[in-house]
C-alpha cells in the first residue's frame, strides 16, 4: 500500500547522506529554483526561433490570464460602479462602495473575527500536525496504518467536514453538546456567538491537520539520520534537541505551510462555514469571503461585493509580501 | 461498421422528430427533494398534454443559487424562458425593467383570458405592479400558520389562541404542564413581514415600496412592532418562547419531538410535518394583537412566482404563456396543493378541493388558504424592497443580539432602520 507520504519527493529522499543542498519536498511545489545545485545539472535549451517558447507558454499563460487576471481586472472595475444585477445599467460612484464597506460597523466586526480566526486556526493547525507527526515519526510499528488513520480526514470536502462538525454540535442531537452540557457548558451552535465561533474553529482545525502532518511528517523523514545522531549524543533532552535541531531543519517546511493555512483559513473554511451558519448567519461569526458571497450572490449587490473582494485580494497581497519579506527571512534552506 | 452506426444514428433522429415539432423551453427553479420532484411531475403532465411546446425544468439548487444562475444567464444572453424567484428576491426581478415579460401582458397576448380576480386575494397583489398588474405568476405559495400540538393542549387544558393576549394568558399553564408554549421557524417573515400585514400596519413609505424605488423607507421602528418584540423577549426570559437561532430547523424540531406546545411555521411544512411530527397535530392563524386598532386582516403569501424571461421568441413566449394558464388550471393547482402542501393560488382550485373532501381529511391543510383568504387591509398585500436578502440579515442579526441581550429592542430596530435605509438608498441608485 501506497500512503502519501511515499509520493513525496522528500519523503523518498530518505534517510541516506545527500544532505548539503537537498530541498523539502514540501517546498518544491514553489517552483522557482528549488532545484538545489541545479545550476550544474540543468540543460539549458536552445531555442531555434525566438518566437517558439513563448508559443510553449501561451497555453499556461492563456489560462492565468483569463482565470485569473481577467476576472481581478473586471472585479476591480465593477467595484468602483453601482450595478443593477441584471446588467442594464450602471452608475460610477467612485470610491463610495469602499467607504461604504469600510464605514460600516458590521464589517470590520466580521474582518476582526477573520483576523482572530485565521490567527487560531493556523495556529492550532500547525502545532498539532506537528506534534502528531513528530509523535508518528517515532512510531515503529505499525506505523503505515497509524499514517494512514491520520491521513484519511484530508479526504474529505470541506462542506462534508461542515456537516459532520455540525452534527456533532447540533443543538439537539449533537455528541460534543452533551458532553460539554455534562461539564456545564450549554453549547448553542447557530445562537450564540462564540460557540459558534469555537466550533468552526474546531471543524477547520480537524480538517487541516491531515494535510500538514503529510508535510510535516515528510520534511522530519527527510531529516537525516546522522544529523539526528549526532544532535542526540550532543544533547539528552529530547525536548531541546528537538527545538535546536530538529525545528530549524523543518523550517522551510513549516514556512510553507503556514502560508498555505493562512490561505485556507481565509478562504478554504467557506463550506465549514456555510454547513455551519446554514446560509443565515445571523448573529454568528462569518469571514470576510463569506460577506462577499451573502452580499454577491445572495444581496445581488455586485457593486459592493467586488469592492469586498478587491479589498481581501489586498489584504491577501499584503500579508504575502510581509510573509516572504520577513519571515522568510528566518528560513534556512541549506 | 459505419452503416451500422449510421444507421442508428438516424433511427435516433427520426424517433425525435415528434419532439422536433414541439417548441423546446426552460425553466429554471429552486427546489429539490420532493418538491422537486413534483415541479418535474408537473412539467410532464404539461408535455403531455399537448404537443406543440417541450418543457424542460432544470433545479439550479436553493432559491437564492436559482436567483444568481438566472441574473448571470440573463447577463450572457444564455437566460431560461421561465425563472422561479423567491419572495425577497422579487424586488430584484420586477426592478429590473426589461429582464422579463408581466405575466399577464404575455398570456393576454397569447390570446387567453385572464382575470385577476381569480386569484386568492393574499395571492393577487405580491408579484405584480403598483397598478395590480401580474408581472410574476404566484406559483409554491405559502402563508405562516401557527401548528398546535393537540396533546400539549389538553393536558394543559387551555384553548389554542386567536390573539396574542389570548396567547399570554394560556402559556403559564402550557408552562406549567411541561412545554415550551411557543417557538417559530423565521422571525423575518413571521414576525416582521407578517406582522405588518396581519396587524395591517404600513412596513415602508411609498406604499410599501410598490409605487417607486427612489426614497423608500423602512417603517420598522413602529411602536407596535417594538411592543411585539418586547413581549418575544419577556417571554423568552419566563420561559414562555423559546430561540434556536435563525435555523429553520432547529426551531422546528423541537416541535415534532412534542416539546413545543405551539410552532409558527409556513402552511407549506404541511407535507413534511406529517411525517415527522410524533404526536397529533392541528393548526390555527398566525395569532394578531387585539389591541391594535384595525388587526387581524390576511397575510401575503411567501414562497416564489415564476417569472417569463425577455429577449425570447415569440413562439417560445406563447409555449410559457400556455404553460402558466396550464399552472392556473383547477386541476393542476389541487394537485399541487396535495402534493407539496403549498396553498392553492385560484379560487377555482381551492373550490375544486373543498368539493373533493380534501379538507375534511386533512383540516390542517386549509388554515394556509382561509388565512390568506381574510378580509385585506390597506397594508397586507405585500412589500417591495430592493436588497431585501441583506435587510432581511440584518434583521436576523439584530433578533439575535435582542434575544442574547446584547441590545435593547429599541437599538435593534433603530440600526436595521438605519442601515436598511442604507441598501435601499443604495438599491435606488443601481434601479435609477
Amino acid at each position: 500500500m501506497t500512503t502519501a507520504t511515499d509520493l513525496l519527493p522528500a519523503a523518498r529522499g530518505g534517510t541516506g547522506t545527500e544532505t548539503r543542498g537537498r530541498r523539502f519536498g514540501a517546498f518544491r511545489l514553489f517552483g522557482g529554483q528549488s532545484n538545489s545545485g541545479g545550476e550544474s545539472t540543468a540543460k539549458r535549451v536552445q531555442f531555434a526561433s525566438p518566437f517558439l517558447p513563448y508559443l510553449f507558454l501561451a497555453p499556461q499563460l492563456a489560462i492565468i490570464f483569463i482565470f485569473f487576471y481577467w476576472p481581478s481586472v473586471q472585479a476591480i472595475q465593477s467595484s468602483f460602479y453601482l450595478e443593477d444585477p441584471f446588467g442594464f445599467g450602471s452608475t460610477f460612484v467612485g470610491m463610495t462602495n469602499y467607504t461604504d464597506v469600510l464605514k460600516s460597523g458590521e464589517y470590520l466586526g466580521i474582518a476582526r473575527f477573520t483576523a482572530v480566526f485565521t490567527a487560531l486556526v493556523t495556529f492550532f493547525a500547525l502545532s498539532i500536525g506537528l506534534l502528531l507527526a513528530v509523535k508518528a515519526d517515532g512510531v515503529i510499528r505499525g506505523n503505515a496504518a497509524y499514517k494512514t488513520l491520520l491521513i484519511w480526514v484530508y479526504a474529505i470536502a470541506p462542506p462534508v467536514a461542515g456537516l459532520i462538525g455540525m452534527m456533532f454540535f447540533d443543538q439537539h442531537i449533537g455528541p460534543i453538546v452533551e458532553l460539554a452540557r455534562w461539564f456545564g457548558w450549554d453549547i448553542k451552535v447557530g445562537l450564540n456567538y462564540f460557540d459558534t465561533a469555537f466550533s468552526m474553529v474546531v471543524v477547520s482545525v480537524w480538517k487541516q491537520i491531515p494535510y500538514n502532518f503529510i508535510f510535516f511528517l515528510s520534511g522530519l523523514q527527510g531529516i537525516p539520520v546522522s544529523v539526528r545522531e549526532a544532535a542526540a549524543i550532543d544533547c539528552r533532552s529530547g525536548f531541546r534537541r528537538f527545538w535546536t535541531v530538529i525545528l530549524p531543519l523543518l523550517a522551510p517546511t513549516a514556512f510553507f505551510l503556514l502560508i498555505i493555512n493562512v490561505t485556507y483559513a481565509l478562504f478554504d473554511t467557506f463550506g465549514v462555514i456555510d454547513v455551519m451558519v446554514k446560509d443565515k448567519a445571523a448573529n454568528n461569526p462569518i469571514t470576510l469571503v463569506y460577506k462577499v458571497y451573502m452580499d454577491g450572490f445572495r444581496g445581488n449587490d455586485l457593486g459592493g461585493s467586488s469592492a469586498q473582494s478587491v479589498i481581501l485580494m489586498l489584504i491577501v497581497f499584503v500579508l504575502t509580501i510581509f510573509q516572504f519579506r520577513f519571515i522568510e527571512r528566518r528560513v534556512h534552506y541549506n | 461498421m459505419f452503416k451500422k452506426f449510421s444507421l442508428a444514428a438516424l433511427t435516433i433522429a427520426f424517433s425525435a422528430t415528434s419532439s422536433f415539432a414541439a417548441t423546446n423551453i426552460t425553466w429554471w427553479h429552486g427546489m429539490a427533494g420532493r418538491n422537486g420532484e413534483v415541479i418535474n411531475e408537473v412539467s410532464k403532465k404539461f408535455n403531455e398534454a399537448q404537443s406543440a411546446c417541450a418543457l424542460t425544468p432544470v433545479s439550479k439548487g436553493t432559491y437564492e443559487e436559482a436567483l444568481a444562475s438566472g441574473i448571470a444567464a440573463f447577463r450572457s444572453g444564455e437566460q431560461p424562458n421561465i425563472l422561479q424567484v423567491f419572495d425577497a428576491g422579487a424586488a430584484t426581478i420586477i426592478n429590473a425593467k426589461g429582464a422579463v415579460i408581466p405575466a399577464e401582458d404575455l398570456i393576454i397576448k397569447a390570446g387567453h383570458n385572464f382575470d385577476r380576480n381569480a386569484f386568492i386575494d393574499g395571492v393577487r397583489y405580491f408579484y405584480a405592479d403598483s397598478e395590480g398588474k401580474f408581472v410574476g405568476m404566484p406559483f409554491n405559495s405559502s402563508a405562516p400558520i401557527m401548528y398546535i400540538n393537540d396533546e400539549a393542549l389538553k393536558k394543559a387544558g387551555v384553548e389554542a389562541p386567536k390573539t396574542w393576549e389570548e396567547f399570554e394568558a394560556v402559556a403559564p399553564k402550557l408552562k406549567e404542564a411541561g412545554y415550551i408554549p411557543l417557538v417559530q421557524s423565521q422571525l423575518t417573515w413571521q414576525f416582521t413581514e407578517n406582522f405588518f400585514s396581519r396587524n395591517n400596519i404600513q412596513f415602508a413609505t411609498n406604499n410599501n415600496g410598490y409605487d417607486a424605488v427612489v426614497d423608500t423607507q423602512l417603517k420598522v421602528t413602529d411602536p407596535n412592532l417594538i411592543m411585539m418584540f418586547d413581549k418575544l423577549k419577556a417571554w423568552k426570559d419566563e420561559g414562555y418562547f423559546a430561540f434556536y437561532g435563525a435555523g429553520w430547523n432547529d426551531n422546528q424540531k423541537v416541535f415534532e419531538e412534542g416539546k413545543a406546545a405551539f410552532w409558527i411555521g409556513s402552511s407549506g411544512s404541511f407535507g413534511g410535518l406529517q411525517k415527522t411530527a410524533q404526536m397529533p397535530f392541528s393548526a390555527t392563524f398566525l395569532p394578531y394583537w387585539g389591541s391594535i386598532k384595525g388587526a387581524g386582516t390576511n397575510s401575503f403569501i411567501g414562497g416564489a412566482a415564476l417569472f417569463a424571461m425577455s429577449g425570447k421568441s415569440d413562439e417560445e413566449n406563447k409555449c410559457v404563456a400556455d404553460f402558466f394558464q396550464f399552472l392556473t388550471s383547477p386541476e393542476i393547482q389541487y394537485f399541487y396543493h396535495k402534493a407539496t402542501g403549498y396553498v392553492a393560488i385560484t379560487k377555482a382550485a381551492y373550490e375544486l378541493a373543498q368539493k373533493d373532501g380534501y379538507y375534511k381529511e386533512k383540516p390542517v391543510a386549509e388554515v394556509g388558504i382561509k388565512q390568506l383568504l381574510l378580509p385585506a387591509g390597506d397594508w397586507s398585500k405585500g412589500y417591495r424592497l430592493g436588497f431585501y436578502p441583506q435587510i432581511r440579515e440584518i434583521m436576523e442579526r439584530e433578533y439575535g443580539r435582542i434575544f442574547s441581550g446584547e441590545t435593547t429592542v429599541k437599538d435593534a430596530f433603530d440600526t436595521i432602520e438605519k442601515e436598511g435605509n442604507e441598501l435601499l438608498a443604495r438599491f435606488a441608485k443601481t434601479a435609477g
